[in-house]
């Protein structure tokens, strides 16, 4: 179910990317995308009451780690990735905004029906 | 077996850090240093090829750590991407003397080289949309790099269209990780061998084909390519041309389907997805040869034209996928999957010199438009004879490289008697005929016009360059015709993508 929503988030922002005139509102809808799919990571390692992946000295020395460790610690691994993916994202929206900026002083228009230099 | 992996990806990014401190003054230095470190690439490339290896980063034992993965089908790539980059930037010393700020462009040249070394090398899905991200984003900067308004038009629109690919690509791992429960390509193949194909990996096979098929600009999905790639300099629309669109698209796909889900091995046969494949193929060839006709810029028609190319390499790819998974005769899959992987090395050199030809062009008469040149043979003899043989290596003349790599697509076709393939594929080959026929008749053949009179040819380096790839066009049909360099080149990469799942116990083997 919450990956039903996570998915409609996905397409809602790839609806706005596809049919929205401004450039500014393109990569909004770039952006919710990339919100979506990094929901979509940090879902998957989530769990209810789940603890954090860390072995600690206390623990170790209790005994019955292994199976109480294995059962509520929650997956690491997304985290990871997504914190690589938000980096990601930031490095091409400072990209793709500074283009938007260029574009924006040679045309004079943020709409893209008139900006088209190009065709064929 | 010693082969240092990492050091692919490592040197062309310790470079891209290091030119840009030489600055302005320094700047015949940095391209010294870059040139250097291109040509090194290519040596150590030519050095792993025929070879097998497997380096686990930071001695991390996988599936736990990131490992790289070297056989036959990553050092035919690898060659390829070395050899056209270092083309490429022998033309860029003079070529972009042209622009301003040589230094920053040195930069992203090497950060898409370490970019996509590492696609090819990668065994690990995360970190291939990493090393995607990484040549892609470069290569958004280096289209608009004249800050021209059509080239920032050009970036905008292939920034977005990459982006939403990008996202595809990542979404579609992190399905395939809920999955299977690996990110490591080999573990995910046998994950997928021992509990076959469920909904949700379906799901991620569809969206992996929407966002490898943007980055290759197969078709529906072409429509940042024409802008994009004439806008960029020369020697990237070469690059772009000749060797990103493959490593980011065609190989990315081929490795995803063939080894890591090994779609076409699957005991369940899997008929349609090779049949989407060669469709999304069969549409880019004819459209993309259409298209080419009716343009007047030199480069747009060399952009519609790689659109069309690339459709011959998916259909070779697809073709084998077809002929594995209906359970027909081996052998013929082998010679469709060698037919295509051979056509992709042919068409990043000859592309890649067509589109350096074109920026060889450019820079004398200055201007792409082919209505207002005539009659540049004898003024640009070297370009001239240079783009003469690569139009010919692109239509399949007989002895040039073009030729060896389609006549083997057909023969597959043929041999697997789908008759209706190969009439396609002489087809679209016979319009390619016709559109670089226009191109020589309206730029090397006719009346030189008026204001034309005093241009001279470039001098130098970039006349090295483009006679360097304009003698690999016409050797490597050696690569098919010598029995031995076949054996050690070309049938290691078929090899290793027909043997589908195999890559996984042969990877986890050498891991240990």
């Amino acid at each position: 179910m919450i990956y039903a929503l996570c998915f409609l988030l996905f397409m809602i922002g790839l609806y706005c990317t596809v049919v929205k005139k401004n450039m500014v509102k393109i990569v909004l809808g770039i952006l919710v995308m990339e919100y979506a799919v990094n929901l979509f990571l940090i879902l998957l390692g989530f769990r209810t009451k789940g603890v954090a992946p860390i072995i600690d000295r206390h623990a170790l020395e209790g005994g019955q780690l292994t199976e109480l460790f294995v059962n509520t610690s929650v997956d690491p691994l997304p985290q990871a990735l997504v914190l690589t993916a938000i980096v990601i994202s930031l490095g091409s929206l400072a990209l793709i905004i500074s283009v938007c900026i260029r574009i924006y002083n040679k045309y004079g228009t943020f709409d893209i029906t008139q900006i088209r230099r190009l065709k064929g | 077996m010693n082969i240092p992996l990492p050091l692919f990806v490592a040197v062309p990014l310790f470079a891209a850090f290091v030119l840009p401190i030489f600055g302005k003054k320094g700047k015949s230095a940095a391209t010294f240093l870059a040139n250097v470190v291109t040509l090194g690439l290519v040596a150590m490339a030519v050095s792993t090829l025929g070879r097998t290896a497997v380096y686990q980063i930071g001695r991390w034992p996988i599936p736990f750590g990131i490992n790289l993965v070297l056989d036959g089908l990553s050092s035919l790539v690898l060659v390829a991407v070395t050899v056209v980059s270092a083309a490429a930037m022998l033309f860029s010393v003079r070529y972009m003397e042209q622009y301003t700020a040589k230094s920053k462009f040195l930069c992203l040249f090497m950060l898409m080289v370490a970019g996509m070394n590492g696609v090819v090398l990668s065994g690990d899905m995360f970190n291939l949309f990493v090393f995607i991200e990484i040549a892609s984003l470069s290569s958004y900067a280096l289209v608009a790099f004249g800050c021209e308004a059509e080239e920032l038009e050009a970036s905008f629109k292939y920034m977005v269209l990459g982006q939403i690919a990008s996202l595809f690509i990542l979404f579609a791992v992190a399905i395939t990780y809920a999955q299977t429960g690996y990110l490591n390509m080999a573990y995910i193949s046998q994950s997928v061998a021992a509990s076959g194909m469920s909904k949700g990996l379906y799901f991620a096979v569809a969206l992996f084909i929407v966002g490898f098929g943007l980055k290759a600009a197969l078709v529906p999905f072409h429509a940042w390519l024409p802008d994009a790639h004439p806008s960029a300099p020369a020697p990237i629309s070469a690059m772009l041309s000749g060797v990103l669109i493959k490593t980011l698209g065609v190989y990315a796909l081929a490795r995803v389907l063939f080894n890591v889900f090994g779609i076409f091995t699957l005991s369940d046969l899997h008929i349609e997805i090779s049949w989407i494949i060669i469709g999304l193929a069969i549409l880019s060839m004819i459209t993309g040869a259409f298209l080419a006709f009716g343009q007047t810029d030199i480069k747009r028609l060399m952009a519609y034209s790689s659109v069309s190319q690339v459709g011959y390499i998916v259909l070779g790819l697809g073709l084998g996928g077809l002929i594995i998974s209906k359970g027909l005769n081996p052998a013929w899959a082998l010679l469709a999957l060698l037919g295509g992987l051979f056509h992709l090395v042919n068409h990043s050199v000859y592309k890649s010199l067509l589109f350096l030809s074109s920026g060889s062009i450019q820079m004398s008469t200055g201007t792409r438009d082919m209505t207002q040149m005539g009659g540049l043979a004898n003024k640009l003899p070297v370009t001239g004879t240079t783009a003469t043989i690569a139009s010919a290596a692109i239509a399949g003349v007989p002895p040039f490289s073009g030729f060896w790599s389609k006549l083997i697509i057909v023969i597959a076709a043929v041999q697997a008697h789908y008759y209706w393939i190969g009439a396609v594929v002489v087809f679209v080959s016979l319009c390619t005929l016709i559109m670089y026929l226009k191109l020589q008749k309206n730029v090397f053949l006719g009346e030189l016009p008026e204001n034309l009179k005093d241009i001279t040819e470039q001098k130098g380096t970039m006349k090295i360059s483009l006679i360097v790839l304009a003698v690999l066009c016409v050797v490597m049909g050696l690569l098919l015709l010598v029995p031995a360099l076949k054996e050690g080149v070309l049938e290691p990469a078929a090899q290793s993508l027909a043997s589908g799942a195999e890559y996984a116990v042969n990877v986890i083997q050498m891991a240990r």
